[in-house]
């Protein structure tokens, strides 16, 4: 396996042989995995290679079948959600789980809101504005129920509220995948700021223009295998030679394909 | 808060949303939320004068003082079950035992006061506590099994119908003591004029009170404001609306303490649904409940919260209404108990669907119901009649419920 370790001391997050059966399929087999403090972690593969599982197993949503879990150094059972964001877990899902019903107050505070007893909405609304307002956030109103937001500015609620509880790890699972341009560097640049305030970061992405402008190491997932540590300057043709479990793959060929058009044409 | 303030306020800087201040753009807004389905109280407001209207020009005795008070007295007993019953719908599940749940309170505290001879608070409390074992095993039946409510209540409607019928045994009814302090609650106690009239300015000057501080707090924050003209017609409106209602009922018998209870509850209830986590958490899971529980709510114990609370109500409901008949029979609770209470919720504009609803909606859906009720028994009509007509209401307010979900949908609301 090819691994760059480029951090050094404890890391926050170890995932020792973690296994996740769901009856006879194996979603996960025997995975290894280090997140240190102040480190972009990127989890690609294919459709199916188990990040979205792996990710909803560290948010507390699935429990494992099989392995450990150590979380600064102390093993720990992550048997309901709220113990991962209690832990310093936060995550962001790709269906994203927003309430339709509530407004985006509400939801950025869901489950913490700020006095219990007396909701402090000015408060709330506060926080929720300044926190919208360093994402570049483009929300019209935070008083408009979700269900009257687009995709993107969905996408953005739901990164806006993973780090209101000033996480230790983040996780984000295709963050960019609905959203526009400026909203994708705005996650990036975020991404980059989130791991400069010394928390860890898992980026679960397909796209690898992303994956390595924010990345420091690439871990790949196959048939819910781990399949080789890379890091960032590691070729395209690598990595989906990782991804897809061999060189030889319709990718590959797709490309060479187009060059032989090129040298034909020109 | 924020660290300096800038020109616009933080909740303005989208020049893309036309922004409603004064009281032209409180209307406009209010037109712009019927329009895309959020009905809010309107279909209430308009039953409610299209029934006075037809009742009043088949017998002018409907809009009688006195007989609107006993509409109250009525009202109380019906409007603690709904109030449980919008807990239950806000989370989007039902309860169908409600009707049950009641009389089997009005038989387990007739026996105990009356036969077994335990004080009236006592047998009141076992009643509640009956009440809300109910509503944990409804929701033990929801958690663990993944039983849904509508079947485990439906078998609870049966059960608890045989238990009371089993409490009550041969003689099939106990009278309770006319004399007996809740017997007068539920049919003769009133408040003074002076006591009702306080109460209906009370709620204007709380409002007033609690906007203004929220404005100041707003503004401090650097938080835009509807502004103050809107505060004070809101509040100018409900309180003439509540001193002509008084009034006009004092010039009869006067407010009914049971009814001034029940309204106590709709208010507690209501704080608790909008002001604290708890009533978040119960929007939350009735709106999507994965997400909630991702959110780290724990959604059972809202499910149990809500199913113990809608119980231990619907026992509450059952009490009163004993005290209303100053007997508990075989018939408490049974007939239309349970589409009563569970209509007046709907009606007053608790979706069907849960995560959306208040507890005010009990209080005007109760209104509604009670005032058909009453209007038909006026009339002479046999019950054969009122539960059909009753049962097209029903069939009216949840017509209404799901087209205005669609609109909402299609207007991007939830």
């Amino acid at each position: 396996m090819g691994s760059s370790q480029s951090t050094t001391g404890e890391p926050i997050l170890r995932l020792r042989g973690v296994s996740k059966q769901f009856g006879a399929v194996s979603a996960l087999t025997d995975i290894d995995l280090d997140i240190h403090a102040g480190e972009v972690v990127a989890l690609v593969g294919d459709n199916g290679a188990g990040k979205s599982t792996l990710v909803k197993t560290l948010a507390g949503v699935h429990q494992p079948t099989a392995g450990s879990i150590e979380f600064m150094g102390r093993p720990v059972t992550l048997d309901s959600p709220g113990t991962a964001l209690d832990l310093g877990i936060a995550t962001v899902f790709q269906d994203l789980a927003l309430c339709e019903n509530l407004d985006v107050v509400a939801n950025l505070f869901l489950g913490h809101e700020l006095a219990p007893w007396a909701l402090d909405e000015v408060q709330m609304e506060v926080r929720a504005w300044t926190l919208l307002q360093e994402l570049a956030a483009r929300i019209p109103s935070v008083r408009e129920p979700i269900a009257s937001l687009s995709g993107g500015q969905r996408q953005t609620v739901a990164i806006a509220r993973s780090l209101l509880l000033e996480p230790k790890i983040i996780m984000l699972d295709e963050p960019t995948a609905a959203l526009g341009v400026a909203q994708t560097a705005e996650v990036l640049n975020l991404i980059e700021r989130v791991r400069d305030r010394g928390h860890g970061v898992v980026l679960i992405s397909h796209n690898m223009e992303d994956v390595r402008a924010v990345a420091d190491r690439v871990v790949v997932l196959r048939l819910g295998r781990n399949n080789g540590v890379f890091d960032a300057n590691t070729s395209n043709e690598e990595l989906v030679a990782a991804i897809t479990g061999a060189s030889e793959n319709s990718v590959s060929r797709r490309r060479a394909r187009k060059l032989e058009e090129m040298d034909h044409s020109s | 808060m924020t660290e300096e303030k800038s020109p616009t306020a933080l909740d303005r800087s989208d020049s893309r949303v036309r922004h409603d201040e004064g009281i032209i753009g409180a209307v406009r807004a209010f037109m712009d939320r019927i329009r895309s389905g959020d009905l809010g109280m309107l279909p209430v407001a308009v039953g409610l004068v299209l029934i006075a209207t037809v009742f009043t020009s088949l017998n002018p005795v409907f809009l009688a003082p006195n007989n609107l008070v006993n509409l109250l007295f009525d009202a109380a007993a019906v409007g603690c079950i709904s109030l449980g019953v919008v807990c239950v719908l806000l989370l989007g599940q039902i309860d169908l035992s409600i009707g049950s749940m009641s009389g089997l309170a009005s038989a387990l505290m007739g026996v105990l006061w009356v036969k077994m001879g335990l004080p009236v608070p006592l047998a009141i409390l076992a009643a509640l506590a009956a009440g809300a074992l109910a509503g944990l095993v409804y929701a033990s039946f929801l958690n663990r099994f993944g039983m849904p409510s509508f079947v485990s209540t439906l078998a609870g409607l049966l059960a608890l119908l045989g238990m009371q019928l089993y409490l009550l045994g041969s003689t099939g009814s106990i009278n309770l003591n006319y004399n007996s302090a809740l017997v007068r609650f539920g049919q003769i106690l009133i408040m003074p004029a002076w006591l009702s009239y306080l109460l209906a300015v009370l709620p204007g000057v709380v409002i007033v009170v609690t906007g203004l501080r929220a404005m100041r707090r707003r503004a401090e924050a650097n938080l835009s404001n509807p502004g103050l003209s809107v505060l004070l017609a809101k509040t100018g409106l409900l309180t003439v609306a509540l001193l002509i209602a008084v009034s006009y009922l004092n010039t009869g018998r006067g407010v009914p303490y049971m009814f001034g209870l029940f309204v106590l509850l709709v208010v507690i209830m209501n704080y608790a649904l909008t002001r604290t986590k708890w009533g978040r958490s119960m929007f939350a899971v009735g709106g999507n409940s994965e997400a909630a529980r991702r959110a780290g709510i724990n959604v059972n114990r809202i499910r149990l919260s809500a199913f113990m609370l809608c119980s231990t109500l619907a026992a509450l409901g059952g009490v009163l209404s004993a005290a209303r008949l100053a007997s508990s029979s075989q018939q408490a609770g049974t007939g239309d108990v349970n589409l009563n209470a569970i209509a007046a919720a709907v009606i007053g504009g608790t979706s069907l669907f849960g995560g959306r609803g208040s507890a005010w909606s009990a209080l005007l859906g109760v209104l509604v119901i009670q005032a058909i009720s009453n209007g038909l028994t006026l009339l002479n009509l046999s019950s054969s009649l009122r539960y059909m007509i009753t049962g097209a209401v029903l069939a009216i307010a949840v017509i209404v419920d799901s087209l205005a979900r669609q609109s909402r949908a299609s207007h991007g609301r939830a």
